[in-house]
């Protein structure tokens, strides 16, 4: 896909370019720097999807086939979760699309602030070659590579992993980390200075909402997740005992600090998907969107809410009766946000004069995803419920459901939608749909028979499992052989796109595509909005 | 749960073991489909798609609560599903060329807000209740100590209550169920409120058994408690459920719930077989 970038540009003629070194090296330019998080949200999540693979044919049949050591096994499902996680939704959702799309958006010429954007990727690229590194030095003891879950609990985090595996992933994340509050200053400052004139933040597009609420949440939250790992790596390196009882630390406070960033980084990974559904689902209706402003107010209202419910990843650790009945509380609260904006897409859908393109077919599919991943989070917010279902594969199936067949489903259809925009090639609308039904199909044979094996009681993260639970791990491994093959229709999908002589339209998706990427060119100029646009009264956007 | 509604899950339970001795009896052909049958308690079977048979009131009152949600989430899946579908059908570009412009409609919004917070009410209101049965500190009957280290659990059975004993519980890998048995059982009298209290020696680990419906982390430096009173006899087993390194797989939990005169008749053996919680030197005996 590098070449698709230099194609893109060769197409650009008239602009003034740098040199290939200084454009994709050096880059200042918040579209080279979207297409960099891009191509690099991929590699890592063919690494990612190649650690899951490794699971999955290690759990098609019981006993140890692949993984000598069950440690092994362990590493992989950790580096799964980290990578999938911080170096592909992330980067993809945030750094990719968010990048791309948020100036053109907004009617600006780029980020506010060029050089740290440049900055926030390659902190991004550092970290997650931490994170390769540390698969390959000893973590636990004869093993290599952390195994401790991506929560990287203590004391297996630290009494548990001597080596210094656990120390490059604690780095990979502050590296990540820093890359991303960066990226979300960037992005604040963006959104809050930058808009063209005219454009109020009642007037603003969707994703660009998503995306001020996102960094938010990163600004809030990372700066505690950095805390509590460097906690960590003194406890591990220098003798300090924040987490260790025989010193009067407690593990469980670092399960408090972690959780106070885990919980909004599950919807720092899905409030920018809930943009590009928006966009993608009105474009397709021909319609404006559906209560424009509770659709806003509602990702503020998850935001918030989000940074108060951390505790319910916790009912299991001996918390007090208040505690946890609070925690069910607030965490039931996020369901009525949610439930506004699936029905809002629904509603946007309803009258609509819908047309089935590719991305459509995402965006879709997303909504009733999602909607299956979130009841069975209203499941588990049950507290006295969790305490069955806590660390089993109902876990595990709920939140890919939100986030396999969610975030990444919307990583897709952002890719099929904006594709054209992007590149200026256009990906055979024939590949995106057999792509959608072959993850469609795939994730939900891979992912439903986990509730299964979660209520039968299979705990999460095991090598080996107990002969009760093969038949539906069996099902779920030949799942996850059809969703690979959607990703191979994809890949020649894109092929096809750059190596066909017909071009992208500025605007290829008609007159429901109504934010300003679609008055530029495709791709747009190297320098965008050198002059303003004005903003004038936009129908259906208030 | 009233005390009828309770004695009738105690019969039925003694039902089906006396069926499932019947079976056995009809000889070899029969065993294995004897054993089919009683997989289902205390342990998985194969294509299970629902819970393990609960044998703890808060267990099966939980179950109960647990259903409903999910026939709930159900309908909601269905709802979502069906609005999809039909404007997928309705509103394709073919049968509905022009797009409407309605953009707003307060009463629908208003009611797609409040609908599900009374349906969110309803499900907390039951949620709470048996979270406070669960989280409650009712009088035991016998304490037990429970202690997770990497990778096997140990159990002690304090001295003012007729035990003053401690064993190890590591896997035996030559038993079946593969993975879910251990040398040495947890043992508790049957309609007795068991007590335990939960600790880990070295990192975190999670004392979780399905057939009472809960599980408890062993936290180091921690003394987590929780209890449970099964009203059925059985063996029923568990798996650690917190991440736990290498062996996290490897460190089932089995408890036997026996009646009082099998329960006195364990206490008095478990006396001389294991280590006295006086004497370190004797745990070496403990396999």
């Amino acid at each position: 896909m590098a070449t698709a970038a230099a194609h893109a540009g060769a197409h650009e003629a008239h602009d003034h370019k740098p040199s290939f070194f200084a454009r994709w090296f050096l880059s200042t330019n918040h579209k080279d720097i979207g297409t960099l998080y891009l191509l690099f949200a991929f590699c890592a999540g063919m690494i990612g999807a190649f650690l899951s693979f490794g699971i999955r044919m290690e759990m098609e049949a019981p006993g140890l086939q692949y993984f000598s050591n069950p440690q092994t096994y362990n590493v992989f499902v950790t580096g799964h979760g980290l990578i999938m996680v911080f170096f592909m939704v992330m980067p993809a959702l945030i750094g990719g699309f968010g990048n791309w799309f948020v100036p053109l958006m907004i009617g600006a010429p780029d980020m506010a602030f060029p050089r740290m954007n440049n900055i926030s990727f390659w902190l991004t690229v550092a970290g997650f070659c931490s994170l390769i590194c540390s698969l390959f030095v000893e973590g636990a003891p004869g093993a290599s590579g952390a195994g401790t879950g991506w929560t990287v609990y203590p004391p297996l985090s630290t009494a548990g992993h001597p080596g210094p595996a656990v120390d490059f992933a604690i780095f990979a994340l502050h590296l990540s980390g820093a890359g991303s509050i960066l990226g979300a200053i960037n992005f604040i400052t963006t959104i809050l200075n930058m808009r063209a004139p005219g454009m109020t933040l009642h007037k603003m597009p969707l994703f660009a909402w998503a995306e001020l609420v996102t960094a938010f949440l990163l600004l809030l939250s990372l700066p505690v997740l950095a805390g509590a790992i460097t906690m960590l790596l003194t406890d591990r390196n220098f003798g300090t005992t924040f987490f260790d009882p025989a010193g009067g630390g407690d593990p469980i406070l670092y399960q408090h600090l972690f959780w106070f960033f885990g919980h909004p980084e599950v919807y720092i990974m899905i409030l920018p998907a809930f943009g590009i559904v928006s966009h993608i689902i009105a474009t397709f209706s021909r319609k404006p969107v559906f209560g424009y402003l509770a659709m806003a107010y509602a990702m503020v209202a998850i935001g918030v809410v989000g940074f108060v419910v951390w505790a319910h990843h916790m009912y299991t650790v001996g918390l007090s009766l208040q505690t946890q009945s609070y925690f069910v509380f607030a965490t039931m609260v996020i369901a009525v946000p949610t439930g506004v904006k699936i029905f809002s897409w629904i509603a946007t859908m309803w009258g609509g004069s819908i047309r089935f393109t590719a991305a459509m077919h995402w965006a879709v599919g997303f909504i009733f995803l999602f909607t299956v991943g979130g009841v069975t989070g209203v499941v588990l917010a049950n507290s006295a419920v969790d305490k069955y279902l806590h660390d089993t594969y109902y876990v595990v199936a709920h939140f890919h459901y939100v986030l396999s067949l969610g975030a990444v489903f919307i990583i897709f259809a952002g890719i099929y939608y904006w594709f054209p925009k992007m590149t200026g090639h256009i990906i055979p609308e024939w590949a995106g749909k057999l792509h959608f039904w072959l993850a469609f199909i795939g994730a939900n044979i891979l992912f439903f028979p986990m509730h299964f094996l979660g209520l039968a009681g299979m705990p999460r993260r095991y090598a080996d499992y107990p002969e009760a639970f093969a038949g539906w791990h069996k099902v779920s491994t030949y799942g996850g052989h059809i969703f690979g093959l959607g990703m191979m229709v994809f890949v020649i999908g894109v092929i096809l796109a750059f190596r066909s002589k017909e071009r992208a339209a500025d605007n290829p998706w008609g007159p429901g595509a109504t934010t300003l990427e679609w008055t530029l060119s495709s791709p747009p100029p190297f320098h965008q909005f050198e002059t303003l646009p004005r903003i004038v009264d936009e129908p259906g956007h208030h | 749960m009233t005390k009828g509604s309770h004695e009738r899950h105690m019969r039925t339970a003694q039902t089906k073991h006396r069926s499932m001795r019947g079976l056995a009896a009809f000889g070899a052909l029969l065993l294995t489909s004897s054993q089919a049958l009683a997989a289902g308690i205390g342990q998985p079977e194969p294509w299970q798609m629902d819970r393990q048979v609960p044998v703890t009131e808060n267990a099966r009152d939980i179950l109960q609560f647990e259903s409903w949600v999910h026939w709930l989430s159900l309908a909601i899946c269905v709802f979502v599903l069906g609005l999809i579908l039909w404007c997928i059908y309705r509103f394709s570009e073919k049968r509905n060329p022009t797009p409407s412009k309605t953009t707003h409609n307060t009463l629908i919004e208003v009611a797609w807000t409040i609908v599900p917070v009374l349906i969110l009410v309803a499900v907390a209101i039951p949620s709470f209740r048996l979270l406070r049965v669960q989280l409650s500190d009712p009088k035991s009957d016998v304490m037990i100590k429970v202690t997770g280290h990497a990778w096997y659990w140990s159990y002690e059975y304090p001295a003012d209550q007729g035990g003053g004993f401690s064993f190890d519980a590591n896997i035996d890998e030559d038993k079946q169920p593969r993975l879910l048995q251990t040398d040495n059982e947890m043992v508790v009298p049957v309609n007795k409120i068991v007590k335990i209290q939960v600790t880990a020696a070295d990192v975190m680990h999670s004392w979780a058994m399905p057939s009472f419906g809960f599980k408890i982390d062993a936290v180091p430096g921690r003394l987590n408690q929780f209890w449970f009173k099964a009203d059925r006899e059985g063996t029923y087993h568990g798996q650690c459920s917190e991440l736990c390194g290498q062996r996290h797989a490897y460190m089932p939990i089995v408890v036997r719930v026996v009646n009082d005169e099998a329960y006195a008749a364990w206490l008095g053996e478990a006396k001389t077989k294991y280590a006295r919680i006086d004497d370190g030197s004797k745990l070496a005996d403990a396999r």
